[in-house]
């Protein structure tokens, strides 16, 4: 059963690792004038929802399985991707809006959002890989 | 006249400067000549180099670039120098007519450093000018603005008169050149830094005459030059004055003959960091010294060759005038364009080109470009005022021109001197700037005439190429070196740019290879160095270029082997004619289609009457050629296109109902040639109006009517023109009422300023995609959610229009407003699927917009269609520290397609310098600049926040910048508030912004009228947005022909600005309030009735009519004035503004006592509670 768990989370965790590295990727596209402002939001808008989902599944999976320490590990990062989300502007096409991400150092901040994301989550695959082991050789 | 004559003062001026609305006017009239040769050459001569030397820390600035130029070079520079003044001179034409006075005064500055140090030089170059006037009657057909696009082809004469206020300005100039040719040319400002300037402006203005006597006057006051605006009255520039040493002129003859070549690159590479502080001047001698040489050694190349340069220029200038539509060919740098454009007239010119040998010396002796310094020297002299010195360096420094080198060279002492003087060294204009004012004490801050934009401290050579303020604009003229001093000194960093201006001069240049970097793709400038005559320096990316062998060659002066001299090089602003490289497809024909709300609300507003009306009226003058397509669609609920095809008899009307799935009924005739189709275009016109008298139609279905245009146009990109009178009800996009009239005068949150629905960005992107941007004229009585619908203009680079409830009838003025706006809507010019690229020195970079348009990436600005009308803003950061560096520069590159078809590319650079302390950056502070920023950020801050939070954001502004200014004046303890004296006006125009629409609470303020503020601040040139702001208030019952303009034949009366404040209303005057788009004549209860009679037309005060929207033409001589000074402000911008006139019991009087900034009302405070606000918040 935990063993379970953590291979649910590891799998899951991986998914978000890989969509940190896309976002970075992407905006560096859109940093270095790669790709136009436009079609690098619609990509990103479109991750917006799962990443939001793949968090929440891996903060509930900790929850449901009473790990407290890592769910409140991910509690924050949760809480933060439904902010961003639900702060969204009427107008706005997005968490990444193209008209938007220009201005203010947006960009840069994005970015800097991604990098830590994929620190986190790192550190959380780490966490869950060692876990599971633990699960396994318990078992 | 010859031209030679011409050149100095053009160099300096150029067409740049803002029309100065002082009282020079009496300058302009009489023909200045006279007067100026006396000023150039001797006394302003004189005069400016004693002061200049104590100038020196200015100037060192300017070498840091130019030291790796060559002495050859730095000969060429000169040339070069001269030779610009010649060209400009020879386009402006036009130039600002206003303006001359003041150029007048400023030029004798501007003179000396072309013409080189020595006296003798002055002289020789002066008479020159006299005898040379520029051709006047050349002059008026290049006025006619840009037309001169290709060599080849005839300059669109149609477009560039198409413009009201232009045309205006062109016709002057004509007048004005043969009697001023100096007049014209704004270069003055450039010497205005300086201080000399202003000083010759206020001394001279009112008298033509310069003579020798106002020259003194002039010197003595230059200290203050960049206050030029400023009133006169300081005290400052009195205490300055007194070292004007005006004999220095001839002493400096001897000095001249030495030029230390080498002496350049040395003194440049030093000074820059020396000159960077103020307050260093002192110091410095030696480093001046140095720098000096490199101005000097220029110097003596200029004196030998003063006189010949001169010819060369007139001889560009003739030549310029004799085709005078083909003012840009001239500038033409291919060869065989050239020669086939030129024809006879060329020769012409060329013969009266000197020797070529003059030229030559002339040409080593100029310094490269960055060395600047020859300018310099006249600055310097200056400063250092004191007489004996100027004497000592003159005997000391042969080589070294200008007063500074030769002071701090030859006696150490000086730098004692200069300690002792301590301010004194400073550049008189920075000194000014930064002379502390307590804002408590000094009411009359308020200058009388328009503030005009401070100088950047650069040398001469550089200020005279550098771009024009109204196009190029940065709120510190004066760049902190790194981001810590930026956020030390609590100023926004930003530059205003309004590229695509209405220009009365413009080099256009065809050329095969557009000479770009190769690593930046930065276009070739007048900052660039040339480090021979092969290789040149990127001045944003240091990268060093190769000149491409077609640069070689300079069809202006038809020479090989001076790059240097390439047009391109002489002027911040040209137009390239960009090759197919340029173009992603090939270039889009001008395209217009009109989509029309015809349901109940618009018919029985009425404007479809008044749109026709203006519509047929100007249909020969849309811009276009013969590929211009249009079409039209109306909607309510439904949507209706209109077959034009050509052949039909009549128009056909397709109605499509099905709004949700919007389709075109026949794609192909919808949008149809206006030639082959004209008559039907002008029957439909003709039976619109009364088509939809009937329709019972409320419904509005915008969304769905703005994707049928969508589809209509995507294929070839251009302008949709929306007339929406009411809320969309219907399909796509329809919005609800998100006002709650209770909450109009709330105090606390304002909501629903952001838009409600994504759907018109995604349509404005998709707009913005396909090059078609989206115009939107909103007329409507109700609520009609602005904020969204403002997106699709927003975003699509488009503009957007605002009448409230406007009723045809009812609303006669609105109409009038409406009816003027069309005209000028319809004629200006256009550019269609552009780009504008805006690239910084390396270090810099851009964070955020502001305006009208689509950022598809970090410095890339996607406008669908470019109007003359938009300016833009950006705000700048800085990344790098800037140490190594003495001067930055900012190129805006506008890649565009005429409404002939044609692919063009329009470049400004500004160049501005560097600075290591907070007193300079505080010193170069552009306050108008700065609050149009602000107000910029403001608007983003209340959409993105709330209103309150985005006007605390402004109150801090001006709270934390003079907080940061009263840290970097320590010995000022008195209690007050103290602001520079360049920043004197900022808590006035924070107030004022505080106070308007956009920003204000407590006062009750329809959303939509609000929101549109914010559009306005968006986007609107800076001039019109700090008349809307801060509106200038005038006395017309008692005008005089004291200091008036002469603008063609008719006298422009110039009163004073008066303060805003319900004091300075006297109920027995009339009083006129600008506030940009609309005028207020109000007119006391006890005004004089002579007044009333001759200029109104009314036999007493009761029986003035309230709705009249004009003056009655009478024939009294009040009357006359009157109509000249209102008509001359109608036409000295864009859009006409309509004149209300005032009654002391009627309803507009609301609005004009709300606009009277400077008192309470009941929900803002006064300007002197504001500043008790202020003082409490530093004190904290």
């Amino acid at each position: 059963m935990e063993a379970a768990v953590f291979i649910l989370s590891l799998i899951d965790c991986c998914a978000l690792i890989f969509l940190s590295v896309y976002f970075i990727i992407t905006l560096s596209d859109l940093e270095c004038d790669y790709i136009n402002a436009r079609s690098c939001c619609s990509k990103l808008n479109k991750w917006v929802v799962p990443e939001l989902v793949g968090q929440a599944i891996a903060t509930a999976l900790m929850l449901v399985s009473l790990h407290w320490f890592v769910f409140l590990l991910n509690l924050p990062v949760a809480a933060w991707n439904m902010y961003r989300f639900i702060r969204v502007p009427l107008g706005n096409m997005g968490v990444f809006d193209p008209t938007e991400i220009h201005n203010r150092g947006q960009l840069k901040s994005h970015m800097k959002e991604a990098m830590i994301k994929l620190g986190f989550h790192l550190l959380c695959f780490f966490i869950y890989l060692y876990s599971m082991i633990l699960a396994l050789i318990n078992d | 006249m010859s031209v030679p004559g011409f050149n100095p003062s053009p160099a300096a001026g150029f067409t740049r400067h803002p029309t100065p609305i002082g009282g020079a006017a009496p300058l302009c009239q009489n023909g200045a000549v006279q007067t100026y040769p006396s000023m150039h050459s001797q006394a302003g001569y004189g005069a400016t180099h004693p002061h200049y030397n104590s100038a020196p820390g200015h100037y060192a600035q300017m070498p840091s670039k130019a030291p790796p130029v060559n002495n050859q070079y730095g000969m060429n520079y000169y040339h070069n120098n001269y030779q610009q003044p010649v060209q400009t001179t020879a386009r402006p034409g036009m130039a600002p007519v206003f303006r001359a006075p003041q150029v007048h005064s400023s030029r004798p500055p501007v003179s000396s450093q072309a013409m080189g140090p020595t006296s003798n030089v002055s002289m020789s170059s002066a008479s020159p000018l006299h005898t040379g006037p520029p051709q006047p009657g050349a002059y008026p057909a290049s006025a006619g603005y840009y037309g001169s696009s290709m060599p080849l082809v005839a300059p669109d004469g149609t477009s560039a008169q198409g413009f009201p206020p232009h045309s205006a300005l062109a016709t002057v100039p004509s007048a004005a050149n043969s009697a001023y040719p100096i007049v014209s040319y704004p270069s003055a400002p450039g010497s205005s830094q300086y201080g000399t300037l202003p000083s010759s402006q206020t001394s001279a203005a009112g008298h033509n005459l310069v003579g020798a006597g106002p020259i003194p006057s002039s010197v003595s006051t230059a200290p203050q030059a960049p206050l030029q605006q400023v009133p006169l009255g300081h005290s400052v520039t009195s205490s300055w004055p007194s070292s004007a040493a005006v004999s220095a002129p001839p002493s400096y003859s001897g000095s001249l003959p030495g030029t230390v070549a080498a002496v350049n690159s040395q003194a440049n590479t030093v000074l820059p960091s020396a000159a960077n502080r103020l307050d260093q001047s002192c110091q410095p001698p030696w480093m001046f010294g140095a720098v000096h040489p490199t101005a000097g050694s220029p110097a003596p190349g200029r004196l030998a060759t003063a006189t010949p340069t001169p010819p060369v220029s007139a001889s560009l200038a003739q030549h310029e005038g004799a085709d005078s539509s083909s003012t840009t060919s001239s500038a033409s740098p291919v060869p065989s364009n050239y020669e086939a454009l030129e024809g006879g007239s060329y020769p012409d010119t060329s013969s009266k080109l000197p020797p070529g040998p003059p030229v030559s010396q002339a040409s080593k002796a100029a310094k490269p470009f960055g060395c600047g310094y020859p300018s310099l020297q006249p600055a310097y002299q200056q400063t250092s005022a004191l007489s004996s010195y100027s004497t000592n360096s003159q005997s000391s420094n042969p080589s070294n021109p200008p007063g500074y080198q030769q002071d701090s060279q030859p006696y150490p002492t000086m730098n004692q001197l200069s300690a002792a003087l301590g301010g004194l060294s400073l550049p008189a204009q920075q000194l000014e700037a930064l002379r502390p004012v307590n804002l408590m004490q000094d009411r009359n801050i308020l200058p009388s005439t328009e503030v005009q934009a401070p100088v950047p401290n650069l040398s001469t050579d550089l200020k005279k190429a550098n771009c024009r303020s109204d196009s190029f604009r940065c709120t510190l003229t004066n760049i902190p070196q790194t981001q810590a001093l930026l956020n030390k000194a609590k100023l926004p960093l930003g530059l205003l740019l309004h590229p695509f201006r209405d220009l009365t001069q413009l080099p256009v240049i065809t050329s095969n290879t557009i000479v770009r970097c190769r690593s930046c793709r930065t276009y070739i400038n007048p900052f660039v160095s040339f480090l021979d005559q092969r290789r040149w320096k990127c001045n944003l990316c240091y990268r060093v270029n190769d000149v491409p062998e077609e640069f070689m060659y300079n069809p202006l002066t038809r020479s090989y082997g001076e790059p240097h001299k390439r047009p391109e090089v002489q002027n911040s602003t040209v137009e390239f004619i960009a090759s197919s490289d340029y173009m992603l497809r090939p270039p889009q024909p001008a395209v217009y289609l009109f989509v029309l709300d015809v349901s109940h609300n618009a018919v029985e507003a009425g404007y479809l009457n008044v749109l026709c009306q203006s519509l047929l009226e100007n249909l020969d003058k849309l811009p276009g050629d013969t590929r211009t397509r249009v079409g039209f669609i109306t909607f309510d609920s439904t949507i209706h296109f209109y077959n034009l095809q050509e052949g039909l008899s009549q128009p056909q009307m397709l109605v499509v109902s099905d709004i949700d799935d919007v389709f075109l009924p026949t794609p192909d005739s919808l949008l149809v040639n206006l030639k082959e189709s004209k008559e039907l275009v002008k029957d439909l016109l003709n039976a619109l109006p009364s088509m939809f008298t009937n329709t019972r139609e409320t419904h509005s279905a915008l969304g769905p009517a703005l994707q049928a245009a969508f589809k209509l146009m995507s294929s070839t990109g251009g302008r949709v023109s929306v007339f929406q009178t009411q809320l969309p009800s219907l399909g796509a996009g329809l919005l609800h009422s998100r006002e709650d009239p209770n909450q109009r005068s709330s105090t606390k949150v304002v909501q629903h300023l952001g838009p409600a629905t994504d759907f018109y960005k995604k349509l404005a992107l998709d707009c913005s995609g396909q090059q078609i941007a989206v115009d939107l004229f909103l007329l409507s009585s109700q609520y009609s959610d602005l904020a969204s619908l403002a997106c699709v203009s927003k975003y699509s680079a488009g503009s957007i229009f605002y009448y409230p409830s406007f009723h045809h009838v009812h609303n006669p003025a609105q109409a009038e407003t409406f009816q003027k706006d069309l005209r000028r809507y319809f004629t200006r010019k256009i550019g269609f699927e552009a780009v504008m690229r805006i690239r910084c020195t390396k270090g810099l970079s851009i964070h955020t917009f502001h305006g009208n348009f689509f950022v598809r990436s970090t410095d890339l600005l996607s406008l669908a269609n470019v109007n003359p009308d938009s300016r833009f803003a950006v705000q700048m950061s800085i990344d790098e520290s800037l140490t190594d560096t003495a001067l930055v520069c900012f190129q805006a590159a506008l890649l565009y397609t005429s409404s002939k078809g044609k692919r063009r590319i329009r470049v400004h650079t500004l160049c501005l310098p560097v600075v290591s302390q907070l007193n300079d950056v505080f010193a170069g502070a552009d306050v108008q600049a700065i609050t149009c920023l602000l107000a910029n950020m403001a608007v983003d801050r209340a959409i993105s926040s709330n209103l309150t939070d985005s006007q605390d954001a402004v109150v801090n502004a001006v709270v934390d910048s003079l907080s940061a200014y009263r840290s970097t004046t320590s010995s000022f303890q008195q209690s007050g508030v103290i602001a520079p004296y360049s920043l004197r006006l900022f808590p006035l125009y924070v107030l004022a912004l505080l106070k308007q629409k956009a920003l204000r609470t407590g006062t009750s303020t329809r959303l939509d009228d609000r929101v549109f503020a914010m559009c306005e601040f968006k986007c609107q040139p800076l001039q019109q947005i700090m008349r809307m702001i801060h509106p200038n208030l005038y006395r017309i019952d008692n005008l005089t022909d004291e200091g008036a303009l002469h603008v063609n034949d008719s006298i422009v009366p110039q009163p004073p600005i008066l303060q805003l404040s319900a004091e300075r209303l006297t109920r027995e005057g009339a009083f006129l309030m600008d506030c940009g788009s609309v005028l207020y004549l109000w007119v006391g209860k006890s005004c004089d009735v002579t007044f009333i009679s001759d200029v109104l037309g009314y036999p007493n005060h009761a029986s003035i009519q309230q709705n009249i929207t004009q003056i009655p033409e009478l024939e009294t001589p009040s009357s006359e004035r009157t109509r000249s000074f209102i008509t001359w402000l109608q036409e000295n911008r864009s859009f006409n503004p309509v004149l209300y006139i005032v009654k002391d019991d009627t309803s507009a009087k609301t609005n004009f006592f709300q606009l009277l900034i400077e008192d309470r009302t009941e929900a803002a405070l006064s300007y002197y509670e504001f500043l008790l606000h202020i003082q409490q918040q530093i004190s904290k």
